[in-house]
């Protein structure tokens, strides 16, 4: 039908036929070669002026060669960059539920308290009198973090988790040198069931690993961890709740059983967004645990900005703490740099880690108050167990219908014999404009999909991602295999080869040969 | 004669010398190889001990000692191509040969009738 324009207002019989475009791009969203491709020797994008005259000072080390670096002038350059981050999805653009990963919405009003210039624009080599307002934000977030978790140390300053997990296990290792046992305490229990960071940590600073299998209930069971207990045990790393979304209930027995077999227990904190204000690992019999402000306290992840990774020490362990660490005199705060005199182990990082991360994890602390952690972590957990409710009769689940905390877990057993993979199906929900779940992790879960959807999300939010999980699975029930096995059939990348990707991969960029003159 | 161990690995045995390897349904469960990492021929293992480590596209998985014994060859083509473990886990894929400790030692796995019945219980 023709309006009055004569311009036709519904889409003609080849809305259905796909086909591929003369420039690579699906419609607006833009294809992008790289810088090397698009960028000519010729052009430059600023003007700078000639080298004057001068005398080389450097020692012949003067570059002979042209680099072959290209030029861009400025609208292609920014064009470049801001195509390649509209490929980008974050948790700015939607739904993000990666499990074990807690992608929460990373508050605006983080965002600007970072950027007050008493914190952003002072530097490390500042003199501390100049600072004292910075150091007593760390002084702050140090006590919100010792109270939170029930611990009587924090060392602030380690980069990441898997940083966090190396300054705690550090921690435990001079502490066992200390007592003499540094030549017999050499193994450290890892679940299976854990990030593989763990059994790397260990592994990194000279421990070898014991696996402790979790138990058919998706948890570990004391008695596994006493039958693998020994003189030559140093300590356990346990993440509770665990990476199969559930709480590990012999988690004191496993503590009092590690205490009087002289061993350390350290607990990966990945998962405290699930018990913040409800728990205090303290109380639980922990020694040490990293805390990834990324993760629970909200400031950002994953390509967003660096991570933070603090670890809290229990009374055992705190003398070992790294430096630099915050003594106060009355009003005055010092960073102590100097381990002479001390215990502490030596230092993780050149200075004092990442302060915009403080500030934006502390702003996340005052502005939500005690009780508004508690209720973001009750909110976590009941989002998670709205989901499971929401697919449990569509979808399996490893260890039954029962609650979980802030992710739900189902593994491939509803996809036997289907011909649709736990990757087609994650591949799938890209096409519907969702990141995938965590897959094939847990190692312990056949075909995993590990689901959290954080206290970020509305119930509108979750409803739709419900629904969209219904409809792709019931798909997969009635033999609709090709909306899967093809996928993800609408991004503007299609499959990857993996396979090949990873026996044949190409790792450096060389440029085309020059095009043949025509004959 | 073939061995099996619970963990997915055989050792095809004659004399005291045994081939060790993963077993197809290992293959399939791993999905595309896509590096082995093998151990120097000579080094002595206890039964249960890591002798190589395969990674696929979906994760990485040691391989065992099934029984004690030295390292005699390994498999060196696999290095540049692990498909061979997807296409033949049985015969081509093959990871090391092991100079048996104790012979005696492989009445610990099981036969082939029983790694089997194992694979049914367990799928």
């Amino acid at each position: 039908m023709l309006n009055t324009q004569g311009r036709p207002t519904a889409a003609g019989e080849a809305a259905a036929i796909t086909h591929a475009t003369f420039t690579g791009n699906r419609a607006l969203q833009q294809s992008e070669p790289l810088l090397f491709e698009i960028g000519r020797a010729e052009t430059t994008g600023v003007d700078l002026p000639d080298v004057p005259a001068h005398t080389p000072r450097l020692g012949g080390l003067a570059r002979k060669g042209a680099i072959g670096l290209v030029g861009l002038s400025e609208p292609e350059t920014m064009r470049h960059y801001v195509r390649l981050s509209q490929r980008n999805y974050g948790i700015d653009t939607g739904l993000f539920p990666l499990g074990s990963c807690t992608m929460k919405h990373n508050p605006r009003l983080n965002e600007a308290m970072a950027r007050l210039p008493g914190f952003a624009d002072v530097h490390p080599l500042q003199p501390q009198s100049t600072v004292q307002g910075a150091v007593a934000l760390m002084e702050m977030l140090s006590h919100w973090l010792m109270t939170l978790t029930g611990m009587p140390a924090v060392a602030l300053s380690p980069k990441a988790g898997a940083h966090g997990e190396l300054c705690g296990m550090m921690a435990i290792k001079a502490a066992i040198a200390a007592r003499g046992e540094a030549a017999t305490r050499t193994v450290v229990l890892v679940p299976d069931s854990a990030h593989g960071t763990n059994p790397a940590t260990a592994a990194l600073i000279g421990f070898s690993v014991r696996p402790v299998p979790a138990g058919p209930d998706g948890t570990v069971h004391v008695d596994e961890v006493k039958k693998r207990l020994g003189p030559d045990v140093a300590a356990i790393m346990l993440t509770n709740p665990n990476t199969c979304g559930l709480f590990e209930p012999d988690i004191v027995r496993i503590a009092a059983a590690m205490h009087e077999a002289g061993a350390y227990f350290y607990c990966d904190g990945a998962n405290f967004n699930a018990i913040v204000g409800k728990t205090r690992p303290g109380d639980l019999g922990i020694d040490a645990m990293h805390i990834n402000l990324h993760k629970t306290f909200s400031t950002p992840h994953g390509g967003g900005g660096p991570g933070a990774g603090p670890v809290v020490l229990s009374e055992r362990l705190a003398a070992y703490a790294p430096v630099p660490f915050i003594r106060r005199d009355g009003d005055r705060l010092a960073l102590v740099e100097d381990t002479a005199g001390s215990a502490a182990f030596g230092r993780m990082t050149a200075f004092h880690g990442q302060m915009g991360m403080y500030v934006r994890a502390m702003a996340y602390m005052l502005s939500h108050g005690a009780d508004g952690m508690r209720q973001a972590s009750e909110d976590a957990v009941l989002n998670a167990n709205y989901i499971k409710a929401g697919l449990a009769d569509l979808m399996s689940q490893p260890f039954g219908d029962r609650p979980c905390m802030h992710e739900a877990l189902f593994d491939d057993e509803w996809l036997k014999g289907t011909g649709v993979t736990t990757l087609d199906f994650a591949k799938a929900m890209i096409d519907e404009g969702y990141h995938p779940m965590t897959m094939y992790f847990p190692l312990v879960v056949h075909g995993a999909m590990l689901i959290e959807p954080t206290e970020s999300e509305s119930r509108a939010s979750l409803d739709l991602f419900i629904m969209t999980l219904r409809d792709l699975a019931i798909a997969v029930r009635s033999g609709k295999t090709e909306r899967f096995t093809g996928a993800p059939y609408h991004a503007p990348v299609r499959r990857m080869d993996e396979t090949r990707a990873a026996r044949q991969p190409v790792l450096k960029w060389t440029a085309p040969a020059p095009a043949q003159a025509a004959e | 004669m073939i061995r099996f161990s619970k963990d997915h690995e055989y050792i095809r045995v004659d004399g005291d010398i045994g081939t060790v390897g993963i077993t197809d349904y290992a293959q399939s469960q791993l999905g595309d190889v896509v590096f082995v990492d093998l151990p120097p021929v000579g080094k002595t293992l206890e039964a249960g001990a890591e002798a190589a480590v395969v990674e696929s596209v979906k994760a990485a998985s040691e391989v065992y000692a099934p029984v004690a014994g030295a390292v005699v060859a390994v498999n060196e083509a696999l290095t540049s191509n692990p498909g061979a473990i997807n296409e033949s886990a049985m015969d081509e894929g093959w990871f090391l040969k092991l100079k048996i400790a104790d012979t005696a030692a492989l009445d610990g796995l099981m036969n082939q009738d029983e790694y089997d019945a194992y694979l049914k219980s367990i799928s």
